[in-house]
């Protein structure tokens, strides 16, 4: 079995974690930038935490083997603070040319406010204007039915958005749809408690096939699971699905949407 | 429902051994319906099965019985916050599960 980790925070895990996934056959990890537990008071936080993510992170996989990758934005938890989200905004592209960097995200909206959508709408700019692609991340529970329209209905509506270069992540049975008839990709988190199961992630793929999807574990310092991708495959062996079949969801599927950025190497499409 | 009528959204392209999907999910699934009743019993017990998100959870279960397909997606709907506009600031907090109506 080989699979892609498309979506975790490794900042938060130990490195036994790293070893668990190569011994499960995972061939890179992506990591979005993501909210640290607390909220950072200046930019100059962010720009430490960019280079743990670009720099300390990918040395810290290597030892493994494991290919790295990030990507970069003030997250949406932090967004409430526009003075702050300039600043940081102000950072990034000089952290764009790194080697290691596949673009924009996890942005998008955490408690659907009109600054989140501000700085959601900064981010779009950034990412276009760089050609850029972008990782976004859509709320939580009783927010992420809202949140993903408020999240569509900006990314349809700037002109330089294709929406074949934006996944739209953490989507459940009541946002999958959507964000797949608009053109964008989806992707699947499994979780133990919240977002979704290994048995769902496997129904929404049956139900909506699995052309522009991926599943991912988001593991972070809270109740996650860096193994529930490989777990997702045994949930597909379980019911019968072939090894080609879930070759192409674990792995084919994240490497084809990855491998828009020239800078994701690894391996190859099909 | 009969094996030779697939509800509507049913894919095209299964594993042939329908069978099998019974027999793996039946008890995890099962036990999470338990949970389910317990809980309702325990608030019920602890006098507090008139909070919203307790009054959201058994208007939600209704999808459960009601013979209709797309029982998750209904679900997950009848949490959700209705409203389409941005909100004018944050609370800070966390979600919370279920809608909160205005005055609950
Ligand atoms: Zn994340």
């Amino acid at each position: 079995m080989r699979y892609i980790e498309p979506h975790g925070h490794m900042v938060s895990r130990t490195t036994d974690d790293y070893q668990a996934m190569v011994i499960a056959g995972c061939q890179a990890v992506c990591e979005p930038a993501f909210w640290a537990g607390y909220d950072r008071s200046s930019a100059d936080g962010f720009r430490d935490y960019f280079r743990q993510i670009t720099e300390y992170e990918p040395a810290r996989a290597a030892k493994y083997k494991l290919p790295h990758y990030c990507w970069l934005c003030i997250n949406p938890k932090e967004a409430e603070d526009l003075a702050l989200a300039r600043d940081v905004l102000a950072l990034i592209p000089e952290f764009l040319a790194k080697p290691t960097v596949l673009g924009i995200g996890e942005i998008g909206l955490n408690r659907n406010t009109k600054n989140e959508m501000k700085v959601l709408e900064m981010h779009v700019d950034l990412a276009v204007k760089h050609n850029q692609l972008i990782l976004v991340h859509t709320p939580h529970l009783e927010d992420k039915l809202k949140g993903t329209k408020l999240i569509s209905d900006v990314l349809k509506s700037h002109p330089g958005v294709k929406p074949e270069r934006v996944i739209i992540d953490h989507v459940e049975e009541h946002t999958i749809k959507r964000v797949l008839d608009q053109g964008f990709w989806a992707g699947i988190t499994l979780y133990p408690d919240s977002k979704s199961s290994p048995p769902r992630a496997v129904d929404m793929i049956e139900i909506c096939g699995r052309e522009r999807i991926w599943m991912n574990s988001a593991c972070d310092w809270g109740h996650s699971d860096p193994l529930s991708v490989p777990k997702a495959c045994l949930e597909m062996r379980a019911r019968g699905y072939s090894e080609e079949f879930i070759d192409q969801v674990v792995y084919q599927n994240p490497v084809r949407f990855l491998s828009q950025c020239p800078k994701f190497k690894v391996g190859a499409a099909g | 429902m009969s094996s030779a009528a697939p509800s509507p959204g049913t894919p095209t392209v299964l594993p042939a051994d329908r069978q099998k999907i019974v027999d793996l999910g039946f008890v995890p699934v099962r036990a999470k319906l338990i949970e389910v009743a317990a809980f309702l019993d325990r608030v019920e017990r602890y006098g507090v099965a008139s909070d919203y998100r307790c009054v959201a959870m058994r208007a939600a279960l209704s999808a459960l019985a009601d013979g209709k397909p797309e029982r998750a997606r209904r679900i997950l709907e009848s949490f959700s916050d209705p409203t389409t506009e941005p909100d004018a600031v944050s609370t800070g907090k966390a979600a919370y599960g279920a809608y909160r109506p205005p005055g609950a």
